[in-house]
């Protein structure tokens, strides 16, 4: 075949098999990065375009336009181009650059809601369409929610369920359809299909007419590549299609789902096999393989959904989590660092920083050195990259996974996961020195019992009420999280994602925890210092006297570090002990995104000296200016909440300024970036290998001083470009509410030197 | 080396991220007590030999220990105050530091050296991978006015770390009106040539940042007027200092 000439062949060519093919064919590159190209002429002038668009949706207040006749599909709209003479990966969302598509299946009261908050008008036809005759997800969610749950969802205990939009952090192993056209897809589909047959159970009947809802989807996806005049079905032939290719599949995916995180996978050096070939053969430069790859990556930063303003101060930003893995660990001892890492990594220089999409470094100390510093000069330049460990997530989800959202792993093509919200523990304790009524409203939200009466607070008392309430807590958001995921998979069920998986696949399902820090350091005030409760004039506890000294969070103290680990155990075995829809496998993250800010507000004041609506810590980071005893003393404490309980992730944000990293050689390169020899990059790679050695799960880097991000608070015009990580995520800060820049800004800078 | 008979070194603190103290990401140990009284220090809480926190050999690498994963290209380095002022506890960590192969470093301005203990000296050495010399001022008087001490034991220690080929970093600390004048530094470069283990001088700008320090111990500050010094000033340093220097490699 044409397509695969020069390929080895393996198992790869006789059935679905990325990581085979690209384990055989695949060249690893030790080298440094002098071979990358800036940006060429065109992709400077799309780049002024996008750039236009990206000022022009500011001052509309957010939204450029928004489609409110056509509900969105994979061929819900005809061709749409920036410019098309200038585009070499070509491919939108809608018609129009910018253009947000309406998204009903989800919800068609969120939807409409959407629309209306940016003053558009959803057509009576299609509102009427999707009351009386089309269900959707919430209205199904709605439809079985019992008491418990809706109290929950109230009261804020359980923030962030996605029972009125699409669910996402499902990735589609979107090479596949450059490896092996579609028609080779539905072929094995169709083989799949017939093998669930018998007995004709419920369980069969769903798989069977998901298949072919598979199917549908995947003719679908040809249709797409008809209306921009390429022909899906068959393999791409030489890169610029394999990367067309690619990006069809994914760009299917999001003209289809609204979800909460449309991740893109581990594309890089699959997209270098095909580039490196073309480059043997000379059909390529190096220049045009960047062009390629900007341009690709220009487009995964335009893609944009609908959505209400409250989810956008849930997740911050108007975020769309296109993760993108880079390099880790072959299992056979190699790398997967190709040259087209690198040049993933350089469109940050190319195209300016970015939040969007959401580069992700797979950490193993044995990386080629080259690349680790190369990963952390770019740190050190545009803060716009995270971390993961490989060597955490590589026994449990193989060399071939990719990371959705934020820090979750999930072997590409056969694990996909259930996702959704966060139990905010923080209020959970409480509740439990409340009897059950919420600390703000004084409503009776979880089961009722007496408010504790003390002058002051017993640790072993606070411990039993508080695992009572987290029992309670635990099986309320369990059953609102099946709810939810059966739901999805019957109303708003991810077809063409799921096409691009195996017909068995894995599920995860993956609860979250918010507020790890304060209930860590509200234990440790109660077990070390003494704190006496104050009651308000309805007998509820609100406030709290503390007086003594205790350990915080986030000083590698193991008296209250251990409290952070117990926590974290105990909800876990919490969840362990509940149903799982669809015979999925419990897990547990600790990253609250960004909705951290969110979650602080809905909580009362707190044992630990926190006030009343403050934020919390993100992720698993200590509390802010809490870590007083320095980076290595924080990033410890973190290591150890541990990873067998939080299979989902632990995430952990960590703020440097530039000049903690030492002193700098004084060489600068031509271009004014920082020197790749340089002694910052040297310890940066140092801090890398040893969080991650030390059993750290996950880091975002960012490296500025406090002054600069003072400064943009003040003057957001000066900073239009602003990248920062935030728990897990990056998000410009000039998108960021107020509420939430004073969150970031007063976050632990590290500076001791 | 058994536990119950180890020596404690008197810390005054510990510092897990030390990036600028040695090569490396490094774990500096400050420890307490110093018997020059520079006026600009900026450790101004280092100088008494009161106890402070008494910490074993043992505790202190059980404590490094704990991020060890970080030091692979760093290691330990002990600063202080004046390291030098406990001779035997810090003999004992650097011979337990070198026995697991970690980098040591000393950062001194060796303030209490003397000819006469140079076995002691010379112990310490043969277990400092580097040391990191500070010499305040090359000339005596004005060493003396500045820091209490004049510099003969210092000069003495840089051409004692010399004769045993140890590896050394020079640190000079610009001063404006007091350590910039470039008669002296002219004065400096001329004794830092007749040395050939020197790997590198660093510059370091003063700053004012441990004057926090001296009003928290209810001190006034000798030299409230000093500003920080110019790029300028620090460029002229740099030239005099470095410039065309045969550093060891």
């Amino acid at each position: 075949m044409n397509a695969w000439r020069g390929f080895k062949e393996g198992q790869w060519t006789q059935s679905v098999n990325v990581r085979d093919f690209m384990s055989l064919n695949y060249t690893e590159y030790f080298g440094d990065s002098s071979f990358l190209q800036g940006p060429t002429e065109a992709s400077m002038r799309l780049n002024q375009l996008f750039l236009g668009y990206l000022e022009e949706e500011k001052q509309k207040g957010g939204v450029i336009e928004l489609d409110t006749d056509v509900v969105a599909s994979i061929t819900s709209h005809g061709p749409g181009y920036m410019d098309k003479s200038l585009e070499k990966i070509v491919g939108l969302q809608t018609d129009k650059p910018f253009k947000r598509a309406f998204h009903p299946y989800g919800g068609i009261a969120v939807a409409v809601k959407a629309a209306e908050s940016y003053g558009y008008h959803v057509s009576e036809d299609l509102k009427h369409i999707f009351t009386e005759y089309r269900k959707t997800h919430n209205q199904g969610v709605f439809d079985v929610y019992n008491s418990d749950i809706r109290k929950a969802r109230k009261s804020g205990i359980v923030t962030g369920l996605p029972d009125g939009y699409g669910r996402g952090r499902i990735i589609g192993d979107y090479r596949r359809v450059a490896l092996y056209g579609i028609d080779f897809l539905i072929q094995q589909k169709k083989a799949d299909k017939t093998t669930y047959s018998f007995p004709m159970n419920e369980r069969n009947i769903r798989l069977r007419e998901e298949l072919q809802e598979q199917i549908n989807a995947l003719e679908d996806l040809k249709k797409l590549g008809m209306v921009y005049g390429f022909d899906l079905s068959r393999p791409a032939e030489n890169a610029t299609e394999a990367v067309q290719w690619l990006y069809f599949a994914y760009l299917a995916a999001v003209k289809e789902q609204n979800g909460a995180a449309m991740s893109l996978g581990r594309t890089a050096s699959f997209l270098d096999i095909y580039i490196e070939r073309d480059l043997q053969d000379g059909v390529l430069s190096e220049m045009d393989a960047q062009e390629l790859i900007d341009h690709f990556i220009m487009k995964l930063r335009m893609v944009r959904f609908a959505r209400t303003p409250e989810y956008n101060e849930l997740f911050t930003g108007d975020p769309t989590w296109v993760t993108e893995s880079l390099a880790g660990m072959n299992q056979d001892g190699r790398s997967w660092v190709t040259k087209n890492s690198y040049r993933y990594l350089q469109t940050l220089y190319n195209l300016g920083t970015s939040a969007e999409p959401n580069l992700t470094v797979l950490w193993s100390e044995t990386l080629p050195q080259n690349f680790k510093n190369f990963c952390a000069k770019v740190s050190i330049d545009t803060s716009s990259i995270q971390y993961e460990n490989d060597d955490q997530m590589r026994p449990n989800h193989t060399d071939d996974y990719g990371i959705a959202c934020c820090v979750s792993p999930m072997t590409l093509g056969k694990e996909m996961q259930f996702f959704g919200a966060r139990a905010n523990l923080g209020k959970a304790l409480l509740y439990a020195i409340n009897g059950g009524k919420d600390e703000i409203s004084g409503e009776q939200i979880g089961p009722k019992t007496e408010v504790l009466k003390a002058d002051i607070l017993d640790f072993d008392v606070v411990m039993k009420r508080f695992d009572e309430m987290i029992d309670w807590l635990a099986k309320t958001y369990v059953s609102a999280l099946n709810i939810i995921h059966y739901m999805h998979d019957k109303y708003a069920y991810e077809r063409i994602q799921m096409a691009l998986h195996d017909a068995e696949v894995t599920r995860n399902f993956a609860t979250g925890i918010a507020g790890l820090s304060v209930v860590a350091d509200s234990l440790s005030a109660i077990k070390y210092a003494k704190v006496k409760p104050i009651y308000d004039e309805k007998g509820l506890i609100t406030d709290f006297e503390t007086t003594g000294e205790f350990p915080f969070y986030g000083n590698n103290d193991d008296r209250v570090d251990q409290l952070a680990v117990q926590i974290v155990e105990r909800f876990m075995n919490k969840i362990r002990g509940q149903y799982t829809y669809r015979e999925s496998v419990p897990t547990m993250s600790v990253l609250t995104i960004t909705s951290n800010v969110v979650y602080g507000k809905k909580t009362g004041n707190t044992p630990d000296g926190r006030r009343k609506g403050e934020a919390f810590a993100p992720g698993a980071n200590p509390m802010h200016g809490r870590d007083k005893s320095g980076a290595l003393k924080s990033l410890m404490s973190v290591t150890k909440i541990p990873c067998e309980s939080c299979q989902d992730g632990i995430s952990n944000t960590f703020t440097l300024v530039p000049q903690a990293l030492g002193k700098g050689s004084g060489i600068e390169s031509a271009d004014g970036f920082t020197y790749e020899g340089d002694i910052k990059v040297e310890n940066l790679v140092n801090i890398l290998d040893g969080y991650f050695t030390s059993g750290g799960y996950h880091l975002n880097v960012n490296i500025f001083n406090r002054d600069m991000l003072i400064d943009a608070y003040n003057h957001p015009e000066k900073y239009p470009n602003l990248t920062i990580r935030v728990s897990g995520y990056a998000v410009n800060f000039s998108n960021l509410t107020n509420e939430q820049k004073k969150e970031v800004i007063s976050r632990t800078f590290h500076e001791t030197i | 080396m058994k536990p119950s008979n180890e020596s404690f070194l008197n810390v005054h603190s510990i510092e897990t991220f030390g990036a600028f103290d040695g090569p490396g990401i490094r774990y500096v140990l400050f420890l307490q007590g110093c018997p020059f009284q520079c006026q600009y220090c900026h450790n101004r809480d280092t100088w008494s030999t009161r106890v402070n926190k008494m910490m074993s050999v043992e505790e202190i690498m059980n404590d490094y220990q704990k991020y060890k994963s970080f030091y692979k290209k760093g290691g330990i380095t002990v600063s202080g105050g004046e390291p030098l002022l406990q001779m035997k506890g810090l003999i004992e960590l650097f011979d337990r530091a070198k026995s697991e192969g970690i980098h040591t470093c000393l950062d001194t301005s060796a303030a209490c050296f003397s000819v006469k203990a140079s076995e002691d000296f010379k112990k310490l050495m043969e277990l400092t991978d580097l040391v990191l010399l500070d010499i305040k001022h090359i000339d005596n008087d004005i060493h003396k006015k500045l820091t209490g001490s004049p510099n003969t034991q210092v000069l003495d220690f840089a051409r004692f770390l010399d004769e045993l080929s140890v590896k050394v970093i020079i640190r000079h600390v610009v001063v404006p009106t007091i350590t910039d004048d470039p008669i002296h530094l002219q004065q400096m470069r001329s004794f830092l040539d007749t040395l050939s283990n020197v790997t590198a001088i660093e510059i370091l700008p003063y700053h004012t940042k441990g004057i926090m320090k001296w009003k928290e111990l209810g001190l006034i500050y000798p030299l409230p007027d000093i500003k920080e010094p110019s790029i300028e000033s620090i460029e002229i340093a740099e030239t005099i200092l470095k410039r065309d220097y045969r550093f060891r490699t």
